[in-house]
């Protein structure tokens, strides 16, 4: 089963098992406007959660990235080194940031989910 | 440099039009500024590159300078050679201060009978205070806050320019009086990105139609701050109160292009001491274009080393997009600031490698005549 979280933050965290996948969401790349390079964390590396784990930047500024959860970090998307762009173009699928094995589930209990994120953001807008 | 959260942040005369067109606003120099429109900041930067952008500059300081001489009463504030400037023509110099530092850079237009000068927004007070106190009594300062100023920039600008005013084949670096679409402008050939193009002075309340016709054009795009400054940042241009400021002077940012030769060789400008001395010996530390490897930007006040040890600090740093990759400007000690040198850039605490290019890093393409 899959379910997505988010971050007060605006990354968005997807579980399945064990496995979360973490990017950030449509309203941050939209923030941060025209992504051109990202910086990912190497598989093995251990997450914090609410630590700096990755770096994204547009042609304006750079922004950290925080790990939504503790865990140790499985793959990260090679397509971005690429094509940073897709950030843009597909924030929540194509435009992943990296995988990590979850370290503890219980953390979960702190994301906001869907209605509380899409709430979250329609208080910015 | 930018309005604290309780000072009420000022607009330009088009403010309305950047948010009818969809502008994300951010202050700067304590004006709410269009960073971006929907095109977005990537988009906006080719298209002033392919084609032709309209920015409204509004916030920087227009004013005139009147008297029996303005040009030499200029002449004692600044190191460039205003008295030679004919008349029609336009000139890039500095204010500068007693140690040799910058107090702004700005732009000096003949007129015949007067001076016109564009100075930066968030120097703009300082600079009129510094011109009233250093000026001979003989010369009045007149700030003209109820004009607007537009930029046109790109290689589609003369042609854009042409419907509308055929009069406008001017040289880079002059002037004209031009009635575009029936409204009574004050154009320069001038700008900041590289290109070719046009700064447009306008009365405040004529902004907005001059900006629509403008826009009407399918060349024409709005361009917001964000491209303004990778733009700038491509064609080597420094940014005040980033890549320049009072703790620099003309010689470290190799600015010395602007010092005139009969003014480097009678001196009688602010600071000239200090100035036509590092002219002499070289100053200390210079300012050059860094190109780092890789992808990764390296952003204002990353910090350049030499084999372990600090040699300076980036001061504009970013992405460029027509370079199609990260490009940056700042200072390093003299020794290491020779095009090819090898640097590194400590960038989140791990060093990248880095070299030390000239610039600009995209060619400029301004209109000789």
């Amino acid at each position: 089963m899959t379910e997505t979280r988010y971050t007060a933050s605006h990354e968005w965290i997807r579980i399945e098992g064990d496995i979360a996948t973490v990017g950030i969401t449509a309203y941050a790349q939209e923030q941060m406007g025209d992504v051109v390079y990202v910086e990912l964390p190497e598989a093995g590396r251990a997450a914090e959660k609410g630590k700096e784990i990755a770096v994204v930047e547009s042609v304006k500024a750079a922004s950290e990235i925080y790990a939504p959860v503790s865990g140790t970090v499985t793959e990260s998307n090679t397509a971005l080194a690429d094509k940073p762009a897709l950030v843009n173009e597909d924030a929540a699928g194509a435009g992943w940031f990296f995988k990590l094995s979850i370290k503890d589930k219980a953390e979960l209990g702190d994301l906001l989910d869907q209605a509380a994120y899409d709430k979250l953001v329609a208080g910015l807008e | 440099m930018s309005a604290t959260t309780d000072t009420p942040l000022l607009q330009t005369p088009l403010h309305a039009l950047h948010r009818e067109l969809g502008a994300k606003f951010v202050p700067f120099a304590g004006y709410d500024m269009p960073v971006q429109y929907p095109m977005g900041v990537l988009g906006e930067h080719l298209h002033v590159r392919q084609k032709a952008g309209l920015f409204d500059v509004s916030h920087m300081g227009q004013l005139r300078l009147r008297g029996a001489d303005p040009a030499k009463s200029l002449e004692k504030l600044v190191p460039g050679e205003i008295q030679a400037l004919r008349p029609g023509r336009m000139r890039y110099t500095l204010l500068t201060n007693e140690a040799g530092g910058i107090l702004d850079d700005l732009m000096v237009t003949n007129l015949g009978d007067h001076l016109f000068l564009v100075v930066n927004a968030a120097t703009k007070a300082a600079d009129i205070a510094h011109l009233e106190a250093g000026l001979d009594g003989g010369t009045s300062i007149e700030p003209l806050p109820d004009r607007a100023l537009l930029a046109l920039q790109g290689p589609a600008a003369a042609s854009v320019l042409a419907h509308l005013a055929p009069a406008s084949g001017i040289p880079f670096m002059s002037a004209a009086s031009l009635a575009i679409g029936g409204i009574e402008c004050f154009v320069t050939r001038s700008g900041y990105t590289g290109e070719d193009g046009f700064e447009l002075s306008v009365p405040a309340e004529e902004a907005g139609k001059l900006a629509r016709l403008l826009l009407a054009d399918p060349e024409v795009a709005p361009i917001g701050l964000g491209a303004r400054d990778s733009l700038r940042l491509e064609a080597g241009l420094c940014l005040y109160g980033h890549d320049i400021d009072e703790t620099t002077t003309p010689i470290e940012a190799d600015l010395a292009w602007a010092i005139g030769k009969r003014r480097r060789a009678e001196g009688g400008f602010t600071g000239a001491e200090t100035i036509l001395k590092q002219l002499a010996d070289g100053p200390a530390r210079k300012r050059v274009g860094i190109l780092p490897d890789g992808k990764a930007p390296a952003r204002e006040h990353t910090e350049i080393q030499s084999n372990g040890v600090r040699i300076g600090e980036i001061t504009s740093g970013g992405f460029g997009p027509s370079a199609g990759g990260p490009i940056a400007m700042g200072y390093v000690v003299a020794a290491h600031a020779a095009p090819g040198t090898e640097v590194q850039l400590v960038v989140r605490g791990s060093l990248r490698p880095a070299r030390i290019v000239p610039m600009p890093f995209v060619p400029h393409r301004y209109f000789r005549g």
